[in-house]
């Protein structure tokens, strides 16, 4: 009957990719068991929630009659996983959907699916390393891959655009989009640097990073990275690197700020963002904080979108034919 | 008329920008990770059909324009004005030769077209898919040669050219696809 009614209950992906999916987990699984990092799950509902001015989360309603309460969904399940580092865990890794409110286009889906892990001693290099022998080892066999390249934020700025990314001259900046074409840029970023990095960067650098390669860019402007530790030799920027596959935005890590502090100086100035641009409030996570108070271990973290990198490995031009069931169909 | 989010933004969707009504052909969502959300729009200036590219930050809007495809009956051209009838309620519409374009060459009298009326004024004129149209003047070709291969140009009674295949003769009706200007057959 529903099929009369031309109801689509299709999935969104071919057989095949479920297989490939299934294949990429086991890879996965098999690369951190034979060095012993621990699979963990952390809850995908919680009480506070990440306060990144630029994530939209979902909520919900729970009901424990009399009392309800509002819940968040994670946006990631980075703020669970450092309070199981902070209890000891030792290095670990995680599977799971994370969910953004409002992201959905070719390469968004509203609720997705993320590998994160956290090595504990590990350095921004050296979780750089390994990051490289798991992406090889996940696309064996299927693309072909050119050498790994590591860049600066600041000299892909610098060779794509002359521009200083670390130091913000609103009339560089502004020449430059003129003389690019950015006829938008200047309405829209005004005297906002990070605005201006964001959209310099997604409209003229990120499109040709990594042309059938990994491209990790490290070194980014400290104001860009909530979570990461500033760099010991240059404050000015952060050790925080992203991984980019023929344009297609990867992953992010970081070498994990682990200053309690810090760490809410920098919610609270997140959520003073949020109030200001008129979003929905967010609620700082008081455990992590503690957490982090107690201790945690040096570290470096990254997570991996395993949607994009399904894509990727397929060659599909959108994210719903890796899906089972895009937002469009769930 | 209706405000449209950046959300919102579909292929075909008509909206005004910089005064000027347009039609979105594609809207790309771009979001880094950590940073701020852009819709990267390709999009077409209904009043002078180029294509541009403009991006927009997510959440923005633009104000939807009053633009409708109207089937209408071409009713003649008087050298300045090109006039256009709505079938049903026998509106008159005229048309310069600016907005119908390319348009004119197919426009037969009494043919049906498609005006794109915004706010009520013509704003461009697409033809049927296919035309019949009558050949005023080609070459003589030769009779029985019906392999298709080579071909030679023909004049239409609407003054277009198109390439026919060569058996096609004088003062008979062509069937041609207006998309491509493509001879597609002969009509009895």
């Amino acid at each position: 009957m529903l099929e009369e009614s031309g109801m689509d209950w299709h999935p969104s992906c071919s057989p095949e990719l479920l297989h490939l999916r299934a294949h990429l987990f086991q890879k996965i699984r098999q690369f951190f068991a034979d060095r012993t990092v621990l699979e963990v799950e952390t809850p995908l509902i919680c009480k506070a929630i990440g306060s990144d001015p630029n994530l939209d989360f979902f909520t919900t309603n729970y009901q424990l009659p009399p009392t309800q309460r509002t819940l968040f969904l994670q946006t990631s399940p980075e703020f669970a996983m450092k309070r199981l580092l902070a209890a000891d865990s030792g290095s670990i890794y995680q599977i799971c959907k994370a969910f953004r409110n409002g992201e959905s286009g070719r390469f968004h889906n509203p609720e997705f699916t993320l590998l994160e892990w956290y090595r504990v001693g590990f350095d921004l290099s050296q979780l750089m390393d390994e990051v490289d022998e798991l992406l090889a080892l996940l696309f064996e066999g299927s693309v072909k891959l050119q050498a790994t390249q590591r860049v600066s934020y600041q000299s892909l700025f610098q060779q794509n655009t002359g521009l200083n990314a670390l130091v913000f001259s609103y009339q560089d900046y502004a020449d430059y989009a003129h003389s690019s074409g950015l006829i938008d840029a200047i309405a829209i970023c005004k005297h906002d640097h990070l605005l201006w990095l964001d959209f310099i960067f997604s409209h003229q650098i990120q499109p040709h990073l990594g042309q059938n390669a990994l491209c990790m860019v490290h070194g980014y402007p400290a104001c860009m990275s909530s979570l990461a530790r500033n760099n010991q030799d240059n404050p000015a920027i952060a050790d925080r690197v992203e991984l980019f596959i023929n344009g297609v935005e990867l992953g992010n890590g970081y070498y994990e700020l682990s200053d309690a502090k810090e760490q809410e100086r920098r919610f609270d100035n997140e959520i003073a963002v949020r109030q200001d641009n008129k979003r929905p409030n967010a609620v700082k996570d008081e455990r992590l904080l503690a957490a982090l108070e107690v201790g945690l271990p040096n570290c470096s973290g990254i997570a991996i979108g395993l949607d994009r990198l399904l894509m990727l490995l397929s060659n599909s031009a959108t994210i719903d034919e890796v899906l089972a069931f895009s937002i469009s169909r769930a | 008329m209706a405000v449209y989010s950046t959300s919102e933004f579909k292929a075909g969707l008509k909206v005004m920008l910089d005064n000027d009504p347009c039609a979105i052909i594609e809207n790309e969502f771009v979001k880094p990770g950590k940073g701020q959300a852009f819709s990267r729009v390709k999009i077409r200036n209904l009043k002078t059909g180029r294509v541009i590219e403009r991006t927009f930050k997510s959440g923005e809007s633009l104000e939807g324009a009053d633009v409708m495809d109207v089937d209408m009956q071409y009713l003649y051209g008087d050298g300045e004005y090109r006039h256009f009838m709505k079938p049903d309620t026998f509106e008159q519409y005229q048309a310069d030769e600016k907005i119908v374009g390319d348009a004119a060459k197919w426009l037969k009298d009494q043919d049906s077209c498609t005006v794109t009326l915004w706010n009520d004024a013509p704003l461009a004129v697409t033809p049927a898919n296919f035309v019949e149209l009558t050949i005023v003047e080609t070459d003589p070709g030769v009779r029985g040669d019906t392999s298709g291969g080579g071909g030679k140009p023909a004049k239409l009674d609407t003054g277009a050219v198109v390439r026919v295949p060569l058996f096609v003769q004088i003062g008979e009706v062509i069937k041609v696809d207006t998309r491509t200007g493509e001879y597609i057959s002969r009509v009895k």
